[in-house]
C-alpha cells in the first residue's frame, strides 16, 4: 500500500501549511491503536497516532499552541510507522510527523543553550559530511583500541557520571578498522555480464561502524550483475534531518545527493539502511518547491531502491553449493524497512537463497525495538523496554543469528543481547549473502 | 466552565495522581470516539484499575451532580464515549485481565478493558469460539461490545453480545456494586436485568466483568467471494440463499466504491469490475459446509455472478474477512470526512433498500459507498464528504432523514449494532413510539436520579 501523497507547502507555521485535508484524512477509527508500542504501553490516548494526529489538527486550527507537552509528545513518537501500515484510510504520518517536529522546533519551545549546541554540532556540522564522521570514527576507535576505553570502565570513574552519560557511555559502538572507501573501489565490475549499472549510497553509521557491510553489498551486487559506482566522498542522506525537524538542512542534503548521483545515470542507486531509504525515497516530496530539483528528485525517487528490494526485482539468483555448517537464522524487521518502504517478503525470500540457511520466524518480527534513530538516545527507558520485549522474543526462536536490515537496529539488539549474555550475533540479511557467494567461489576455485 | 481545583484534588486522592489527566493535550485526544462531527472536550480524564475506585469515583460524582462518561477505546460510531462537557471521561482500558477461561462450562470471565481479539483468541485456544467481531475487534473492548450491545460478521448465525452474556457485573450510579447472572444455562430468577444493561451505552451503569459464554469451535468453514455487476442480482441471491434454509456464518457485501477502496488498502485481488461484492463464509460439520457451500455457489450463479472464488486456504480465508473489516475507514481514502449509518431492515426488503438508498445518494447529490451485513440486513451506506462544506453536510443529514423514515416505513430499526449515542437520537421517537421511549426514560431515572451517567446520550 502506498500512502496518499502530500502537497505540502509549508508556510511560517508547517502544521498551518499543511493541505487541510491530510489532517483530515485520520477518521480516528482507532484501528492504530493495537499497532502503536508507545499506545500498547501506556494505553493513553495522547501517547496513539490518532491522538497525535488530533493534537497536530488542534494546532493546524489554532486551537493549541505548540508547548513543551507538544513537543515531548512528539519526541515520544518512536517514528515506527507501524500506524501507517495498519490505517485504512491511508493517513501518511510520516509526513505529518515531520512537519510537526519542524514545528516543535521553530516554535522554539525546547530551545535551550546546550539543545543547540548539540543539534549544531550533529545535524549542521557531523552528519553533513561523511569525512567529519569518518574522523569521529577514528577517534571512537582510538578509545577503544588505545585501552582507554577499559581503562576508563575499570577506573570506576564513570560511575562519577550522570547516569544518563553512563547509559551513552555503554552505547558506544564498535568502529571498523577501515571505512567504505578504504574497502570499496569508486567503481566495481559486475560478475559476469554487465546487466546494471548502480549507484551505492554508503550512508553515515553505516559507513564508520559497518563499512564491512557496505563492502558486502558491493560484492553482492556485483554478483548479480551490477556495476557498481561508490564515491569515495558522499554526504548524509538528510534522514537525520527531516525526522528531528530540520527541514532546511535536509532539503540541501537532498539536493548535494542528486548532485552527487545524477539518477539519469543509474539503473538503480542503492541504499541498504531502511532508515535512510525510507527517507531517500521521498526527495521530491521534500523538493517540491524547488523547480530547478523537482524533476530530477522524481526519478531519483523512483530509482532508489532498498538493497533487498533490488536484488529480488531483478533476481533473486540462487546460490548453489554448501555453506559450512547449517545456521538458524531469525529475521527482525527494521520498521523504516516494513512500514516505512513496505519491504517484508524480500529479505526473506534472499535469506532463502541462502544454503543451509534455517529461517525462524521471531513474534512481533515487525514491532520496533527501540533503536528508532536517536530514540534510544532521547528516550532511553521506553527504547530499554522495546528492546527487553524483542529480545524475549528471540530468546524463543532458538535461533543463532540475527539478521535486519537498519544500522540502528543492529546495534541496539546486539547491545540487547550482549547485555542478556546471549551469544548471537547481529547481522545485516546481505552479509549473510556475500558470504554465502565466497563460500561458493571459494569452492569452486579449489576445485 | 472548567472543573474546580476540589474536586480535581479529589479525584486525584481516590485516583492516584498519575490517573488524573487534565493537560489539554491530554483531554484533546479524548475529545473524539470513531464517529464523524462529534467532538466535545472532556473536563478531565480519570484512569481505574480496580472496580473499588470505580465505586468511588460515581459516588462522587453522584454527590455532586458532575457528569462521567465511560470509555473503553473510544471505537464507537454513534458518539456513545464522546465527552459531554465538563465531564469526567473514566477509562477502563487498564482493566485487561481476562480471569478465567472454564472450558467445561464453556464460560470466559474478563475485566471489561480486554479487547474482543484477546477474548476470541483466548477461547480458541482452549478449542472455543467467541463469534462477535465486530469491525474494530482488534482494539475495541468486551466492556464497550456489551454497553453497544455490538454485531459484527457472523451476526446472522450467532447473533450480537447480547446473546453471549451469561453474567455482568456493575457499578451504578450511587457507587454501588451488583452482580446478575451466574454459569447456568437455565436461570429464571427474576426480571432479566442483566438485559438491561446490554446495549445501555454508559447510562445505567459502568460494566466492571463480564461473564461470556462460548460455544465450540466449527470444524470446518469455507470462505467464498462472488461478484455481480449488478446490486440487485446480489441482494436477491441473498435472499435466495436464505430461502433455501441455508444460514451462512457471514454474508457480507461491498459495491463498487467500497471494493475499490478496500483493494487499494488490501491488495488481496478482489474483483473490481462489478457493481456488488458478496462475502459469504458457512461453517460447522465439514459435509454440512460442502453441501451449503454448493447452495451458495449454484445460486449465485442462479443470479447472474460474474465471478465465483473459494478461498483456498483458512489464511486467504483469513484475509478476506480482516480486508472487510477495514471498509469503513477504507472509505476515508475518498473524502476528508466519512458519515456511516447502520439501519437494517428485514431481509425481504434489502434489494428495495439499497435501492432506495442509491436513489436518495443520487437526488442529493452526494458520493456514497456501501457496504454491510447483508445476510442480516444490516446495511452501512457510507456518505463520502467534507465536514468544512456545511451545504453538503446539510444535504448528508436530509438524505439521512429520508433513509431513517424510509427505514421505519417498512419495518426495519434505526440501527443494527451501533447504537443510538448522539447520532441517532433525535430518530429514536419516530422509530420506537412515545411510550416506548418514555419507559426507558423513567427506568433510567430510577437507577441514575442525579443523571450523572452519559447523560444526553440516547434520549434526553
Amino acid at each position: 500500500m502506498q500512502p496518499i501523497p502530500l502537497s505540502i507547502t509549508p508556510a511560517a507555521s508547517h502544521l498551518k501549511g499543511l493541505d487541510y485535508s491530510v489532517v483530515q484524512q485520520c477518521m480516528h477509527c482507532g484501528l492504530c491503536l493495537p499497532t502503536c508500542p508507545t499506545y500498547d504501553d501506556t494505553k493513553l490516548e495522547r501517547n496513539s497516532p490518532r491522538g497525535r494526529i488530533s493534537l497536530m489538527r488542534a494546532i493546524a486550527d489554532g486551537k493549541l499552541d505548540p508547548g513543551k507537552v507538544f513537543a515531548e509528545e512528539m519526541s515520544f513518537c518512536l517514528g515506527c510507522l507501524a500506524c501507517m501500515t495498519s490505517c485504512p484510510a491511508g493517513v501518511n504520518y510520516a509526513e505529518l510527523f515531520e512537519h510537526a517536529r519542524a514545528e516543535v522546533e521553530e516554535s522554539g519551545v525546547m530551545k535551550s543553550p546546550f539543545r543547540k549546541l548539540i543539534r549544531f554540532v550533529t545535524m549542521g556540522w557531523l552528519f553533513q559530511d561523511l569525512r567529519r564522521m569518518q574522523w569521529l570514527g577514528r577517534l571512537i576507535r582510538f578509545y577503544r583500541n588505545s585501552g582507554l576505553l577499559s581503562l576508563v570502565q575499570q577506573s570506576g570513574i564513570l560511575k562519577m557520571l550522570p547516569q544518563r552519560l553512563q547509559y551513552l557511555e555503554k552505547l558506544t559502538p564498535v568502529i571498523q578498522p577501515a571505512f567504505s572507501n578504504e574497502l570499496i573501489e569508486p567503481v566495481s565490475p559486475a560478475v559476469g555480464e554487465k546487466r546494471y549499472r548502480v549507484a551505492m549510497l554508503t550512508g553515515c553509521a553505516q559507513d564508520i561502524i559497518f563499512s564491512d557491510v557496505n563492502r558486502d553489498t558491493v560484492e553482492v551486487l556485483q554478483e548479480y550483475g551490477c556495476e557498481v559506482i561508490t564515491p569515495a566522498s558522499q554526504f548524509c542522506c538528510g534522514s537525520l534531518h527531516g525526522h528531528n525537524g530540520e527541514w532546511e538542512q535536509a532539503k540541501d542534503l537532498a539536493r548535494k545527493q542528486i548532485d552527487l548521483f545524477p539518477p539519469a545515470a543509474f539503473d538503480a542507486i542503492i541504499s541498504n539502511a531502511a532508515g535512510c531509504g525510507s527517507h531517500l525515497k521521498h526527495y521530491s516530496s521534500l523538493l517540491s518547491d524547488d523547480p530547478e530539483y523537482l524533476e530530477r528528485a522524481r526519478e531519483w525517487d523512483r530509482k532508489l531502491k532498498d538493497i533487498h528490494e533490488w536484488l529480488v526485482e531483478i533476481g533473486p539468483l540462487e546460490i548453489d553449493g554448501e555453506a559450512a555448517a547449517e545456521m538458524t537464522v531469525g529475521y527482525h524487521e527494521a520498521c523504516h524497512l516494513c512500514h516505512g518502504q513496505k519491504i517484508t517478503s524480500q529479505p526473506r525470500t534472499l535469506l532463502k537463497s541462502v544454503p543451509n540457511l534455517k529461517l525462524v520466524e521471531i513474534p512481533e518480527s515487525n514491532w520496533c525495538c527501540g533503536s528508532a534513530g536517536v530514540y534510544n538516545v532521547t528516550q532511553p527507558e521506553m527504547a530499554t523496554k522495546l528492546l527487553k520485549r524483542k529480545i524475549g522474543h528471540i530468546r524463543e526462536t532458538g535461533a543463532d543469528i540475527l539478521a535486519t536490515g537498519n544500522p540502528g537496529c543492529m546495534l541496539h539488539i546486539q547491545n540487547g543481547l550482549n547485555q542478556a549474555e546471549m551469544p548471537i550475533k547481529v547481522v545485516h540479511p546481505i552479509s549473510l549473502l556475500a558470504q554465502a557467494f565466497r563460500e561458493r567461489n571459494s569452492s569452486k576455485n579449489d576445485k | 466552565m472548567a472543573i474546580s481545583s476540589e474536586i480535581i484534588e479529589q479525584l486525584k486522592s481516590i485516583c492516584g495522581p498519575e490517573n488524573v489527566l487534565t493537560e489539554k493535550e491530554d483531554l484533546i485526544p479524548y475529545s473524539f470516539d470513531g464517529t464523524a462531527e462529534i467532538k466535545q472536550l472532556p473536563g478531565c480524564v480519570l484512569y481505574a484499575s480496580i472496580v473499588e475506585v470505580i465505586q468511588e469515583v460515581l459516588k462522587f460524582a453522584n454527590e455532586k451532580h458532575c457528569p462521567v462518561v465511560t470509555r473503553g477505546s473510544g471505537t464507537g460510531l454513534s458518539g456513545g464515549s464522546v465527552p459531554v462537557e465538563d465531564c469526567w471521561v473514566l477509562c477502563t482500558v487498564r482493566m485487561d485481565k481476562i480471569l478465567e477461561v472454564d472450558a467445561d462450562n464453556m464460560t470466559l470471565m474478563t475485566e471489561p478493558g480486554v479487547t474482543t481479539l484477546k477474548i476470541s483468541e483466548a477461547a480458541e485456544k482452549v478449542g472455543l469460539f467467541y463469534p462477535p467481531d465486530p469491525g474494530s475487534m482488534k482494539i475495541s473492548t468486551i466492556g464497550g461490545n456489551v454497553a453497544e450491545n455490538s454485531g459484527g460478521l457472523r451476526g446472522l448465525k450467532y447473533g450480537v453480545t447480547r446473546n453471549y452474556i451469561m453474567g455482568l457485573e456493575l457499578v451504578l450510579a450511587s457507587g454501588k456494586r451488583c452482580w446478575y447472572g451466574n454459569k447456568c444455562v437455565k436461570d429464571v430468577a427474576g426480571y432479566s436485568m442483566k438485559d438491561v444493561f446490554i446495549g445501555s451505552e454508559g447510562t445505567l451503569g459502568v460494566i466492571t466483568k463480564v461473564l461470556l459464554k462460548l460455544i465450540p469451535m466449527p470444524a470446518a468453514k469455507k470462505t467464498m467471494v462472488a461478484g455481480f455487476s449488478k446490486m440487485d442480482q446480489a441482494a436477491e441471491a441473498v435472499t435466495a440463499i436464505i430461502a433455501a434454509k441455508v444460514i451462512p456464518c457471514t454474508l457480507e457485501f461491498l459495491d463498487r466504491m467500497t471494493i475499490q477502496c478496500v483493494e487499494d488498502f488490501t491488495h488481496i485481488g478482489l474483483p473490481l469490475d462489478c457493481d456488488a461484492l458478496l462475502l459469504m463464509e458457512t461453517d460447522g460439520h465439514a459435509a454440512v459446509v460442502a453441501e451449503e457451500a454448493e447452495v451458495m455457489e449454484r445460486i449465485c450463479h442462479d443470479h447472474g455472478c460474474t465471478e465465483f472464488r473459494i478461498a483456498g486456504n483458512s489464511e486467504e480465508a483469513l484475509k478476506l474477512a480482516s480486508a472487510r473489516r477495514t471498509a469503513f475507514s477504507a472509505l476515508a481514502r475518498v473524502s476528508p470526512t466519512t458519515i456511516l449509518e447502520d439501519v437494517t431492515v428485514p431481509r425481504t426488503e434489502l434489494a428495495s433498500m439499497v435501492r432506495f438508498i442509491q436513489e436518495v445518494a443520487e437526488r442529493y447529490k452526494l458520493k456514497i459507498g456501501i457496504f454491510g451485513h447483508m445476510g442480516d440486513g444490516n446495511l452501512h451506506p457510507t456518505f463520502l464528504t467534507d465536514e468544512r462544506n456545511k451545504e453538503e453536510i446539510h444535504r448528508v443529514h436530509q438524505a439521512f432523514e429520508e433513509i431513517f423514515t424510509e427505514t421505519i416505513r417498512i419495518g426495519g430499526t434505526i440501527t443494527g449494532e451501533h447504537g443510538i449515542g448522539l447520532a441517532k437520537k433525535d430518530y429514536l421517537v419516530q422509530a420506537m413510539g412515545d411510550v416506548s421511549v418514555e419507559v426507558m426514560r423513567k427506568l433510567r431515572t430510577v437507577l441514575d436520579p442525579n443523571n450523572i451517567l452519559n447523560p444526553g446520550k440516547i434520549f434526553d
